[in-house]
């Protein structure tokens, strides 16, 4: 060494050897991110964005302040104890009639309408009747339609100009504001959501535990058999795995229904009679049915990748001890499982909570999931609101579990196939 | 799984019991599979065996279904679209998915956790609200009802399978092997396509066949975000389930069967072969 201790080491052109360091660190770090960025940008643009715009949407409002815009600024100022003063009524008159004209007064009264339930029809007769009318506009629209002479259809308006709005996600608990803001029940009759989502997460633990149930022997066979045998045996697992989920679900259709396969073999049998065909689909029976054969190859998969990793020794040893064949499983090779189950379970509840296609097809009336009701808000009653609403929270839950997996397992780990 | 010398006749009943059950378990997973390919054969518009099948008679199977398959417009243009959606978002996925996992797997990445959890998204985040997300966005900038937001959808739904697959193959990737090329001479070009391309393509393939299976599977999103131009194959099987179930669709099912076989065959072909190719196992 002829350097002196005081001088720092230098690469061959006279940098510092630390400052080099930091430097090809440094450019190594900006070269991976450069070759992730491709992705990380599209990705962004095709899929986190939309996400973001849904939850946006869940919570926008923009149809009154835009549809009632004279409306709005006249009650500025408004009481809130009586009925609005004329300026405001002949605001409204404007406002409808200028939406009449446009065509667009469907979007302001639907999203009334949501709130409270007769404002559609109050829009469109008096905005019908309105070429008719004459000032003073307080009278002749309280006469078009009584609606107009209660203070509660002005204060709905009032609040609703906001732009922003919970009432989606209300909606989707099964609450409501009243006119003067408070939260309460939706009647009855109406709270459909909150079952649904109660059903759904049940039934998703139902569908968990059943996968479990089937699957733990069959890891636990797979993963104890030599390598040769239990290779092939895997394949049972996975073609199920790799066939079309739609395929998947029409083969059930096809045992299931009360002409299938199942109920044939049992009249053939003579176990039901001809008339007495077991209903087992369309209902409960057929989501779980289906949704259990679909989800199990995701809880086997896990458990299999843990069990693997138990060395035998572990019973031998156990049993050498004098401990009895259940006693020895309960004590020493179940616990060593327990993270294979933890990640199979929270993977299939993840993946059950969301499924939409196989509820729609095999679920019936009772076997229906929330997603069901996403998908029918979406296109059906076009209360894309609400949709979005009822969307969220999926997502919010569905999130909540995936970081617990998250910190439990780790996405890096999990294994396809 | 032997039963050990030692073991008690109680044990052993239990051992056989325990088969037993596996057995059953097993015939769950694969039966209702195996049950429709006979079933697809039917003379009978009907989705359960007749009793001409029973007897094995002839004339209780016919190719009906298949020919009514083949023939059917509609049944082929969904086959194309499937195609060509599939194939298009595949490349999409794997080459930007391949690109990726090379960044994440340098040592130096930065942020590696968060940038992992937000590409596996697609695949955690349930398909209703990717659909419907997509559906909301698609229809702002004009992509909703064209092959081109469809294929864009489906790219993103496969990246997550290609981004752990060629993340899982590189991280078992012995640099030593760079190393060692480049002490015998070979210069980067070189190593990179006699070394390392070799010992990732069949993650990169793996990966590729998984995201196409996403997209070549795929109801949801295509339901909300395709017009009737784009009709896919899963969306026509979708209709024909709702609507009339006619048995051409466990004809379209078996076909499935058999192309999922054709898939997993290619995979553990893929599989054995890396192993060979890093010494894991003889022959």
């Amino acid at each position: 060494m002829s350097e002196s201790p005081a001088s720092p080491l230098t690469t061959a052109d006279g940098v510092p050897l630390k400052v080099s360091l930091r430097r090809a660190v440094r450019r190594s770090k900006i070269k991976a991110f450069l070759l992730v960025s491709p992705l990380l940008l599209f990705l962004v643009v095709a899929f986190v964005m939309p996400i973001f715009d849904m939850l946006w949407r869940s919570v926008d409002n923009p149809e009154v302040s835009a549809g009632l815009t004279r409306t709005v600024e006249a009650l500025e100022g408004w009481d809130r104890q009586s009925l609005p003063d004329e300026h405001v009524f002949s605001a409204l008159a404007e406002d409808l009639q200028e939406g009449q004209e446009a065509r667009n007064l469907g979007l302001l009264s639907s999203r009334l309408n949501y709130e409270q339930s007769g404002m559609r029809s109050a829009i469109t007769r008096t905005a019908r009747g309105l070429r008719t009318m004459e000032p003073p506009y307080k009278e002749a629209l309280i006469d078009a339609h009584a609606r107009w002479g209660e203070v509660d259809t002005w204060k709905l308006i009032e609040r609703e100009a906001s732009p922003l709005t919970l009432s989606y996600y209300l909606m989707a608990l099964d609450r409501r504001l009243t006119p003067d803001g408070e939260i309460v029940r939706a009647p009855e009759n109406q709270r459909i959501h909150v079952n649904l989502f109660w059903r759904t997460f049940w039934m998703s633990a139902v569908i968990t535990g059943l996968t479990l149930v089937l699957g733990y022997p069959i890891a636990f066979l797979l993963s104890n058999l030599p390598l040769r045998h239990s290779n092939l045996l895997m394949i049972l697992v996975l073609l199920p795995f790799w066939t079309s989920l739609l395929v998947r679900t029409t083969t059930w259709i096809a045992i299931l229904q009360s002409q299938g396969v199942l109920n044939d073999v049992m009249v053939a049998v003579g176990v039901i009679a001809d008339e007495a065909r077991w209903q087992m689909i369309h209902n409960k029976t057929g989501t779980i049915v289906a949704m259990t054969h679909i989800l199990l190859p995701f809880m086997i998969l896990p458990l299999y990748s843990v069990m693997k990793t138990i060395p035998p020794s572990y019973m031998r040893a156990a049993r050498s001890l004098g401990g009895r064949p259940f006693l020895c499983f309960r004590r020493v090779y179940f616990p060593l499982t327990i993270p294979g189950i933890a990640a199979g379970g929270i993977l299939v509840f993840i993946l059950s909570i969301g499924y939409y296609i196989t509820p729609a097809l095999v679920g019936g009336q009772s076997g229906r999931f929330i997603t069901n009701y996403i998908a029918y808000h979406m296109q059906t009653s076009l209360n894309w609101g609400l949709a979005a609403a009822i969307a969220s929270i999926l997502l919010f839950v569905v999130i909540i579990f995936y970081l617990v997996f998250n910190r439990l397992i780790g996405v890096d780990k999990v294994k396809l196939g | 799984m032997a039963i050990p010398s030692y073991a008690t006749r109680g044990e052993r009943i239990w051992h056989y019991v325990f088969l037993g059950i596996c057995a059953l378990i097993f015939l769950f997973l694969v039966g209702p599979l195996l049950i429709i390919i006979p079933l697809s054969f039917n003379a009978q518009p009907y989705f359960t065996f007749s009793q001409k099948m029973l007897t094995l008679d002839p004339e209780g199977f016919s190719l009906r279904w298949y020919q009514d398959f083949f023939t059917s417009r509609a049944w082929l243009n969904a086959i194309k679209n499937s195609f060509i959606i599939g194939i298009a978002s595949t490349i999409l996925a794997t080459v930007l998915g391949t690109i990726a996992a090379l960044g994440l797997s340098s040592r130096n990445m930065p942020a590696r956790g968060a940038i992992m959890a937000l590409l596996i998204s697609p695949m955690i985040v349930p398909l209703i609200i990717s659909a419907a997300a997509m559906f909301f966005f698609f229809s702002k900038v004009n992509l909703a009802q064209t092959y081109l937001g469809v294929i864009l959808a489906h790219t993103a739904l496969g990246i997550p399978f290609v981004v752990i697959t060629v993340t899982a193959t590189l991280s078992s990737f012995d640099t030593t092997l760079i190393r060692a090329a480049h002490s015998l001479g070979a210069n980067p070009t070189r190593t990179f396509f006699k070394v390392v391309l070799p010992l990732v393509t069949p993650g990169v393939v793996s990966g590729a066949l998984f995201a196409f299976i996403t997209s070549f599977d795929e109801v949801v999103v295509v339901l909300f975000i395709a017009g009737p131009e784009q009709r896919t194959m899963p969306i026509q099987m979708w209709s024909g389930i709702r609507e009339q179930i006619s048995p051409t669709i466990l004809a379209v099912a078996t076909m499935l069967v058999l192309l999922s076989m054709l898939m997993l065959t290619t995979l553990e072909l893929l599989r054995r072969r890396g192993e060979r190719m890093r010494g894991l196992s003889p022959g």
